[in-house]
């Protein structure tokens, strides 16, 4: 790792100050920012932890489920409040990574980075969430901008994320054994926000929405409509773990597996 | 360099570091604390757990910065000052949960931490799951989730009036 200078603001106006600074990075959970500063794959002058801003706690409301940003994977997986209001997003956060990783690991740290196999950006464009950040508020389809890219800026802190307390939805991830990152991670919605099927870990581009399934399961909520709905394998991941071929067969196969958990 | 003040297996250290120091680095090099282990060094493997602040954590993927002002528990605060073993410990032994034994301290502070959040206990396919975040290359998991098993037993034992 190369060396950099740490910070530890204690207000989210002396962290968006700080991360002006030529080549600072934001830390939350560290459980990328580590493992990628380790591979010196990048190489911050400053690295800004955010652990001391006050950003973690759970509110539910009668409508949305508000999550701050530093709040762990571990704390919205046992969270009796996520459990009861979205249960499917308290199941996803138990999926990530291992119970060491969840301890640490935060939800605006994943969102910030935008992994493509991520869980997390599954569940906040099916549900049509909203990510609140220092600057403005960024509705989930105009968040999410590609591989590793959203639209936040650099100085900009995400704080809180929004859920819209949906009437039906469920996860299911086709887990790589290895890594436990999503292969292909199905993420399914009737709500405020309509139907939704957001796909994670098969896309080249990040977390998309199927038009598709989306469609189908308008029509008629059940697996049975999505059975023949074609997923193009152009735009998926081929890589050592699943050809882009296979990953298309594999959404619809999580798909209706999700439609069912759902019920 | 910055400094930083932790609660080590019940003693205060005060450290200088670099930015970049692990805390498996502080714990290691600059304590003298080796038996937590370094295995693959990419969070996966999880020979460096440790207990930060009571949960478990992989201290490879951790700054010692950011475990400024924690309590830190590491495998050589488990046993009693006495030299009593913690059940944990107690078990693994007298299940055999060993072979090479370069897994063990992050197994057993795994298992600890595993059995004390699930307090209405595990079965042997969650005790598997709940251990996904540790490797053991000599494959010896049988015995692992044996001694886990019966070290619940005795650590949710009520205790003796």
């Amino acid at each position: 790792m190369y060396d950099f200078t740490y910070q530890k603001p204690a207000t989210l106006a002396a962290a968006v100050a700080a991360l002006g600074a030529e080549d600072a990075k934001a830390m939350s959970g560290g459980m990328t920012l580590i493992p990628v500063l380790k591979q010196r794959l990048n190489k911050p002058s400053v690295v800004v932890d955010l652990s001391g801003l006050g950003l973690s706690g759970i509110r539910v409301t009668d409508s949305a489920v508000v999550i701050g940003a530093m709040t762990t994977h571990i704390t919205v997986a046992s969270s009796a409040e996520v459990k009861r209001a979205i249960p499917a997003l308290a199941a996803l956060a138990g999926l990530i990574g291992d119970k060491e990783v969840r301890h640490r690991g935060t939800i605006g740290g994943s969102l910030a980075n935008n992994d493509p196999a991520a869980d997390y950006p599954a569940a906040v464009l099916a549900l049509g969430a909203t990510i609140t950040t220092s600057k403005r508020s960024i509705a989930a389809e105009d968040y999410f901008q590609g591989m590793f890219t959203t639209a936040l800026e650099a100085d900009e802190v995400i704080t809180s994320v929004s859920f819209p307390i949906p009437a039906k939805a469920a996860y299911v991830k086709f887990k790589n054994p290895a890594s436990r990152y999503a292969m292909v991670g199905v993420f399914v919605a009737s709500g405020p926000a309509g139907v939704r099927v957001a796909i994670t870990g098969a896309g080249q581009g990040g977390v998309f929405r199927h038009a598709g399934f989306e469609a189908a399961l308008t029509a008629n909520w059940s697996a049975d409509a999505l059975k023949g709905v074609a997923t193009s394998a152009d735009d998926l991941n081929s890589d050592i773990h699943a050809s882009a071929e296979y990953r298309a067969h594999l959404c619809g196969v999580i798909a209706q597996r999700a439609v069912k958990a759902a019920g | 360099m910055p400094q930083v003040t932790l609660t080590v297996n019940g003693k205060s250290a005060t450290v200088e570091v670099e930015g970049r120091t692990l805390l498996v680095e502080l714990l290691r090099e600059k304590l003298g604390l080796t038996g937590t282990h370094v295995g693959c060094d990419t969070s996966q493997c999880g020979a460096c757990v440790v207990h930060v602040d009571g949960v478990s954590v992989k201290s490879c993927t951790m700054l010692a910065v950011q475990a400024d002002g924690a309590k830190v528990t590491t495998i050589e605060g488990l046993a009693a000052a006495d030299g009593t073993l913690h059940p944990m410990q107690e078990m693994f032994r007298e299940h055999h949960a060993l072979q090479c034994g370069f897994c063990t301290p992050g197994m057993v502070m795994a298992a600890i931490d595993l059995v004390n959040s699930n307090p209405q206990g595990l079965s042997q396919d969650e005790i598997r799951h709940g251990l996904e975040g540790n490797l053991c290359r000599c494959t010896g998991y049988h015995n692992i989730v044996k001694a886990i098993d019966a070290a619940q037993g005795i650590m949710h034992a009520p205790a003796a009036e």
